[in-house]
C-alpha cells in the first residue's frame, strides 16, 4: 500500500538560511504519526509546506510530494486551494487567534461547505452544527452564531478541529494543537484527535515537543533535527530501540511509553543547534554528539535497521547498540 | 449594542452642549458686538440703540439661555449682515456643501481604496513605490492651486466641465476631485497598513487553509479586519471637507456653508456665525457617532465592551 503523504528530500530556504534540508516524512491512511523535534528545527515549516501554505519569501524543493499518488510539486496555487480543506486539512498552535474575529463559528465553518462541495447554506450550518457536537460542544445550534471573543482557548481549538473536519478531509495536519492551551484541555483535545482518528479513519501528522503526547497518541513518530528528519519508526520501537544518538540523547531521562507523565520535556542535551547555511554539509548533531567520528562531516547514510526503522548515522546500528 | 448605542449617544451630546457654549463664549469674547455691528462712524448713542434692538443689553447668561432656548427648535435668529433668517440661510447652504463632501468622498474612497489594496498585496514591489510617491506628490499639491489647474485643463481648454456654480452635478466633480485630492493620502495609507496588518494575521492563514478563493481570503477576511480605521479616518475627513471647503468654495464660487462661514465671520454677523458653529459641531458629533456604530457592526468585539 502506498502512504497518503509522500515527502522525500524536501528543502525549504529562507533567503540564506536552510530551515529544511531533505527531509523525508511518510503518513499512511489512517494512522497518527508525531513529528517531534526541538522548537525551531523545522517542524511548522515542513507542514507548511505540504499545505503548499509556505510565507511567499520561502523556497520550496522537493525530489518527491505526493498526496494520494498525485504529485504536489507542479500544482498551481489555484489547484492547490482545491485540495486544501477538501482533502487535506490543519489546524494550528494558536486557537485564539486562528479565528477571524469578525465573523461567527457557523459562517467561518459553512463557507469551507460552500467552497468545496456547494450545496446550501443551510445545509453547511446543519453539517457545522453536527460536527461542533461530534468535538463534543455542548449547545452547538447556539455555538454556530457565535463569535470567537465568546469562546475559551479550548472551545476554539475545537471548532478548528471540527472546522477541519466539515469537508471530511482523508488527512489533518495538527501543528502543536494543544501547547497554548491548558494541561488538562491538552489532555481532552488530544483525547478528541485519538478518538477521530479512530472513528474516522483519518490520517493525522501530530507537531509536537511533547513526548508524553508522543507516547500517547502516535502509531509511527519521526523525529527532527536542524531541518532533518533524523530517525523514523513505530511508537514502540522508537521507545525501545532508538537508534540515532539524538533520539537517544532526547529519551535518556525518558523510559517505556506508558510510564510518561503528559507534558514531559523532552530530554536536554548540551549544545546548541547549529545554524544551518546551504553549504552545510555532514551531520548537523556532529557537534553535540557524543559518538561522533571524522566522516560525520561527510554524506550521511540512511540506514534500516528493520523494515518500518530508519536513521540518518554512519555509525550502524550493531555498533549503535552496543554503545 | 444597546448600551453601547446609548453611551454613544450621551457624549455626542455632551460634546454638542460643550460646543455651544463655547460658540457662544467666543462670540461675546471677540470684542463689544454692539460696536462692531455699528460700525467706526457711529456715535454713542446709536451704539446704544443697536444694543437695545439686539438685546446685547441684557446679562450674558440671559443672552445665552434665550439663544439656547431657540436654537433647540431650530430659530438661530435674524442675520445681521444678510438681512434674512439664519435658519433659511443655512438650509439654502448645507445641501451645496454636503453634496460636495459626499462627491469628494466618494472620489476619494474610488480612489484610496484599490490603491491601499494594491499596495498592500504588492508590499516593497515597484507598483507599491510607485503608488506612495503618487500619493505623496498629491498630497503636497496645494487645493487652490489644484483647482485652478483643473478650472484651467477641463473648464477652459478643453470645456468638458462647468468652471463655477452649482447647477448640475457636472459643477461638483472638479470641486470634489480637489477635495478628494487631500483626503486620498491618508485614507489609502491606512488601507494599505490594514490590509498588510491583515494579511498576516493568523485568521488569513486558516482561511488559507480552509482552501478559500483569493477574492474570498481578500474582499472577506482580510478587508473587514482592515476596514476599521479606514471608517474612523473617513469619517474625521469627510468632517474637514464639510467644514474646511472654504478654499474650494471660494476656487469654485460654491456659495455653501464654508463660504458662509468666512462670510459671517468677516462681517462680525455673530447669530450666523455662532449657528455654523454648532451645525459644524453637530456634523462633526454625528460623523463620529456614525463611523463608531459602522466599526460595532464591522467589530462583533466592540458590541461586546
Ligand atoms: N517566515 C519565515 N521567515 C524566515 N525564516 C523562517 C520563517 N518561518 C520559519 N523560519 C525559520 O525556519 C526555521 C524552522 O521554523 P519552524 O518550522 O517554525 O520551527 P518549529 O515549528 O520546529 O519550531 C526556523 O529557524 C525559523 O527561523
Ligand atoms: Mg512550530
Amino acid at each position: 500500500m502506498t502512504a497518503l503523504l509522500e515527502v522525500q528530500g524536501l528543502d525549504i530556504s529562507f533567503g540564506g538560511l536552510t530551515a529544511v534540508r531533505g527531509a523525508s516524512l511518510e503518513v499512511n491512511r489512517g494512522e497518527t504519526h508525531c513529528l517531534v523535534g526541538e522548537s525551531g528545527c523545522g517542524k511548522s515549516v515542513t507542514a507548511l509546506a505540504m499545505m503548499g501554505l509556505l510565507p511567499g519569501n520561502a523556497v520550496r524543493r522537493a525530489e518527491t510530494l505526493r498526496f494520494d499518488g498525485g504529485d504536489l510539486r507542479g500544482l498551481s496555487e489555484k489547484e492547490m486551494s482545491r485540495l486544501r480543506g477538501d482533502r487535506m486539512a490543519m489546524i494550528f498552535q494558536e486557537p485564539m487567534t486562528s479565528l477571524n474575529p469578525a465573523y461567527t463559528v457557523g459562517s467561518q465553518m459553512a463557507e469551507v461547505m460552500l467552497r468545496h462541495r456547494g450545496g446550501s447554506r443551510r445545509a453547511a450550518l446543519d453539517r457545522a452544527a453536527e460536527l461542533l457536537a461530534r468535538v463534543r460542544i455542548t449547545s452547538p445550534g447556539m455555538r454556530l452564531g457565535q463569535y470567537p471573543h465568546q469562546l475559551s482557548g479550548g472551545l476554539r481549538q475545537r471548532v478548528m478541529i471540527a472546522m477541519a473536519l466539515m469537508c471530511e478531509p482523508e488527512l489533518l495536519i495538527a501543528d502543536e494543537p494543544t501547547t497554548a492551551l491548558d494541561v488538562t484541555v491538552q489532555a481532552q483535545i488530544l483525547r478528541l484527535l485519538a478518538d477521530l482518528q479512530t472513528d474516522l479513519g483519518l490520517a493525522i501528522l501530530l507537531i509536537t515537543h511533547d513526548l508524553g503526547v508522543v507516547a500517547r497518541t502516535a502509531h509511527r513518530v519521526s523525529v527532527m533535527y536542524a531541518g532533518e528528519v533524523v530517525e523514523s519508526a513505530p511508537v514502540r520501537t522508537l521507545f525501545s530501540r532508538p537508534m540515532h544518538p539524538y533520539t537517544r540523547g532526547l529519551l535518556s531521562c525518558v523510559p517505556v511509553p506508558g510510564k510518561i507523565r503528559p507534558g514531559d520535556p523532552l530530554g536536554s542535551i548540551p549544545g546548541m543547534v547549529p545554524q544551518v547555511t546551504p553549504d552545510f554539509a555532514g551531520c548537523a548533531f556532529r557537534q553535540r554528539c557524543l559518538l561522533t567520528r571524522p566522516d560525520c562531516a561527510g554524506p550521511i547514510a540512511r540506514r534500516r535497521p528493520s523494515a518500518d526503522h530508519a536513521y540518518l548515522c554512519q555509525i550502524p546500528p550493531e555498533e549503535m547498540v552496543r554503545s | 449594542m444597546l448600551q453601547f448605542l446609548a453611551r454613544r449617544l450621551l457624549v455626542a451630546l455632551l460634546v454638542c452642549i460643550t460646543v455651544l457654549t463655547f460658540a457662544f463664549a467666543l462670540t461675546r469674547l471677540s470684542g463689544d458686538l454692539a460696536i462692531s455691528i455699528a460700525g467706526p462712524n457711529s456715535t454713542a448713542a446709536d451704539i446704544e440703540i443697536i444694543r437695545k434692538a439686539y438685546g446685547l443689553d441684557r446679562p450674558v447668561i440671559q443672552q445665552f439661555f434665550d439663544w439656547v432656548g431657540r436654537a433647540m427648535v431650530g430659530d438661530f435668529g435674524q442675520s445681521y449682515f444678510f438681512r434674512e433668517r439664519v435658519a433659511k440661510l443655512i438650509g439654502d447652504r448645507l445641501p451645496i456643501t454636503l453634496t460636495l463632501g459626499l462627491v469628494g468622498l466618494g472620489i476619494a474612497l474610488t480612489v484610496a481604496l484599490p490603491l491601499g489594496v494594491i499596495s498592500a498585496l504588492r508590499e516593497g514591489r515597484p507598483i507599491d513605490r510607485v503608488i506612495s510617491l503618487v500619493a505623496l506628490l498629491g498630497q503636497a499639491m496645494p487645493s487652490f492651486w489644484l483647482g485652478l489647474v483643473l478650472m484651467i485643463t477641463f473648464g477652459l481648454h478643453l470645456g468638458w466641465l462647468p468652471i463655477s456654480g452649482t447647477g448640475t452635478w457636472q459643477h461638483f466633480v472638479m470641486p470634489g476631485t480637489v477635495l478628494a485630492f487631500s483626503a486620498i493620502p491618508a485614507l489609502m495609507r491606512l488601507t494599505r497598513s490594514g490590509m498588510i496588518d491583515a494579511m498576516s494575521a493568523d485568521y488569513i492563514r486558516t482561511a488559507r487553509a480552509k482552501g478559500l478563493s483569493r477574492a474570498s481570503i481578500i474582499l472577506k477576511h482580510a478587508a473587514r479586519n482592515a476596514a476599521m480605521p479606514v471608517v474612523s479616518i473617513a469619517a474625521v475627513q469627510l468632517g474637514f471637507m464639510l467644514g474646511g471647503s472654504i478654499v474650494i468654495e471660494t476656487v469654485f464660487a460654491l456659495h455653501g456653508v464654508g463660504f458662509l462661514a468666512w462670510e459671517s465671520i468677516s462681517k462680525n454677523d455673530f447669530p450666523t456665525v455662532q449657528a455654523v458653529v454648532l451645525l459644524l459641531a453637530i456634523i462633526y458629533t454625528l460623523l463620529t457617532l456614525g463611523a463608531d456604530m459602522l466599526n460595532a457592526v464591522l467589530d462583533p468585539r466592540l458590541r461586546a465592551s
